[in-house]
């Protein structure tokens, strides 16, 4: 074993350790807390009144401690009185909604309740009245998209917070603006329809439904697109792409003029 | 001009020893100790002693190293053949051709530039001398005799060139190089007519509509009716022109009833004259360096600019929350037209986007 000890007693051996260890936090962290597949659509069909009494029971159990017995909202949660279908699926099906903790925002996380029980809840919070439905699956198709126009769109109004590339960024206040890699087309449409949060409202009379698809597309064709440079880096642009370049580039750089310069060995 | 002469206070061989630094661990002894030939007995004292050794002080290694030199030199010399190869042979006529010429171009001439320096480096490490050699910097100023010498030659000069016994010749010269000096400044002249009053005006006028930015639609008031709608929107029939949109693009939001802070005497605030039914219209340039502002947060309602996080409150007139931006974003006066369209009922009241030296 005393290849072991020589290995300990190398000066590099300490700094050997400390990057082991972080590059396990690391790794393990990432591996635990990786978000769950979104939960697949709840098939619309017509709303039995058995489906929202099973809507209800969910909500007193799971949402009512925030939002109220009669989901008029409390000081802790806002109404969810004609906030519609659409903002509720969007709230459970990306897992947000039953939040963990109350923080400047809810986090995408793993979805903890079936496709049925989103339907119903969300058609009980529906039936309190008025709001946006949940788009059908033909609403959201992509298929003959004009994704020229989806871009112009999604860069006019929806790149500012969302990056150019739909990898999200930052608000006041510890808020943000979610990375759009994980949404389904189901999702995007929902969220432009409702606003969830800091959100701003794109209602089908502002962006038509068509526009909307057009836009979902870019979204969705922009995750098959290549990274020329064989890395994503996050696909946030410049930052990542310049820290990566400070550090790597310059730290070859450090390492060059250390080794030209470095006294020799007396041999 | 006399000729140089050695400086006297440039240290003598007795001072430069004792001003040698102590030997640093790690490098050879200094050259001096290392002068072999003057202990051998018999041979004289050469007059000038050798600074340098002349072989490296490890053959074996030596020979490895230039090797390994010689091997990055070829390597680059090969690296630089293949550059010119891909320059010549490989076509640039399409998107995926030139990317592929681009990669082939600077792989090589990396790898050409980095193999010289690589081999430059082990040839300076490993095989030429690791000696330490001080020089002692000269006195920088001249001698006084020389000093005198120039003097005496300058004055010489000038008088005997009529410089300052002829007026009328020097004069005439300094009448001559001035206008030239002159001339570059009235060049400058021809670097374009001046902004005038363009950068104080937009192309929005009373009765232009607002279309909603990308699909170009017009848009009712009625239409846009969702607290917490924001959108894009552009002067009707200039939305391919990118000159007028870079200073006409504008956002529009809509409000819940009493959210916006009107505006009072002496007090920031929305105009509420030029809203429409809680629909407020800001230029969309930040006035700071025109980067778009269009992150709206429907909770706070502040607008941030994604550039340097300039933040502004919407509901307030767009007074700033926080940020490097100097004034609020410019409201421009909206109403509809007969048919519920939302129009610009003037242009901006004062200059959208960056100051500029003029805006006072």
């Amino acid at each position: 074993m005393s290849w072991i000890t020589a290995l300990r007693r190398r000066p590099a051996a300490g700094y050997a350790v400390v990057l082991l260890g972080l590059v396990t936090i690391g790794v393990g962290y990432g591996a635990l807390t990786t978000s769950g597949s979104p939960a697949s659509a709840a098939s619309p069909g017509t709303v039995s009144p058995q489906t929202i009494a099973q809507g209800q029971e969910l909500f007193v159990r799971s949402c009512a401690t925030c939002h109220g017995i009669d989901a008029r909202g409390t000081a802790q949660a806002p109404s969810l009185v004609g906030v519609g279908a659409a903002a509720v699926d969007f709230q459970m099906s990306t897992g947000r909604m039953p939040a963990k903790d109350v923080g400047a925002q809810m986090d995408r996380k793993p979805v903890t309740f079936t496709p049925a029980q989103i339907h119903a809840v969300a058609e009980y919070v529906a039936s309190l009245g008025g709001g946006p439905a949940v788009p059908s699956a033909a609403q959201v198709s992509t298929s003959g998209a004009n994704t020229a126009l989806g871009q112009n769109l999604f860069i006019t109004d929806c790149a500012q917070c969302h990056n150019f590339d739909g990898a999200g960024g930052a608000l006041t206040n510890g808020k943000y603006a979610p990375a759009l890699t994980e949404s389904t087309p189901k999702q995007i449409y929902e969220a432009m329809l409702t606003g969830p949060e800091a959100m701003p409202v794109f209602s089908d009379t502002t962006i038509t439904p068509a526009q909307k698809r057009d836009i979902i597309a870019y979204i969705t064709r922009l995750r098959a697109e290549p990274n020329p440079g064989g890395f994503s880096l996050g696909r946030i642009g410049p930052v990542t792409e310049g820290i990566v370049g400070f550090i790597g580039g310059i730290g070859v750089l450090v390492f060059l003029a250390m080794w030209i310069t470095m006294k020799r060995r007396k041999s | 001009m006399s000729e140089t002469q050695p400086s006297q206070d440039l240290p003598q061989e007795d001072g430069h020893q004792s001003r040698a630094p102590h030997r640093v661990i790690g490098t050879p002894p200094p050259a001096q100790a290392r002068r072999v030939l003057a202990e051998e007995p018999g041979t004289t004292t050469p007059e000038s002693p050798r600074e340098l050794p002349a072989s490296p002080a490890n053959p074996a290694k030596a020979k490895t190293a230039e090797r390994i030199v010689a091997a990055l030199f070829i390597l680059s010399m090969l690296a630089s053949i293949g550059f010119i190869a891909a320059y010549v042979g490989l076509e640039v006529h399409s998107v995926d051709a030139t990317l592929r010429s681009n990669l082939a171009l600077g792989l090589s001439m990396s790898v050409a530039f980095l193999a010289v320096a690589a081999g430059a480096t082990i040839w300076v490490r490993n095989i030429m001398p690791d000696v330490e050699q001080i020089e002692e910097r000269h006195t920088l100023a001249s001698t006084e005799k020389q000093r005198a010498a120039f003097k005496k030659t300058f004055t010489e000069g000038a008088e005997a060139s009529g410089f300052v016994k002829r007026p009328l010749l020097r004069r005439t010269l300094i009448a001559a190089s001035v206008p030239l000096a002159v001339a570059p400044l009235v060049i400058l002249r021809d670097m374009g007519p001046l902004p005038g009053t363009s950068l104080r005006h937009t192309v929005w006028r009373k009765g232009m509509r607002m279309v909603v930015y990308g699909p170009n639609t017009p848009l009712r008031a009625a239409d846009f009716s969702i607290p917490g709608q924001m959108i894009t929107v552009a002067p009707e029939g200039y939305t391919e022109n990118q000159d007028v949109l870079a200073k006409a693009v504008t956002i529009i939001i809509k409000f819940a009833p009493g959210v916006l802070v009107p505006n009072r005497p002496g007090q920031p605030g929305t105009i509420m004259n030029w809203t429409v039914d809680n629909i407020v219209a800001y230029s969309k340039i930040c006035t700071h360096v025109g980067c778009p502002v269009a992150l709206y947060e429907q909770t706070t309602h502040r607008i941030l600019c994604p550039c340097h996080q300039s933040t502004f409150d919407a509901t307030n007139g767009a007074q700033i929350l926080f940020g490097p931006a100097p004034r609020p974003l410019p409201q421009l006066p909206i109403g509809t037209d007969a048919d519920g369209f939302l129009i610009a009922t003037s242009d901006f009241h004062e200059p959208i986007g960056p100051a500029f030296w003029e805006l006072g």
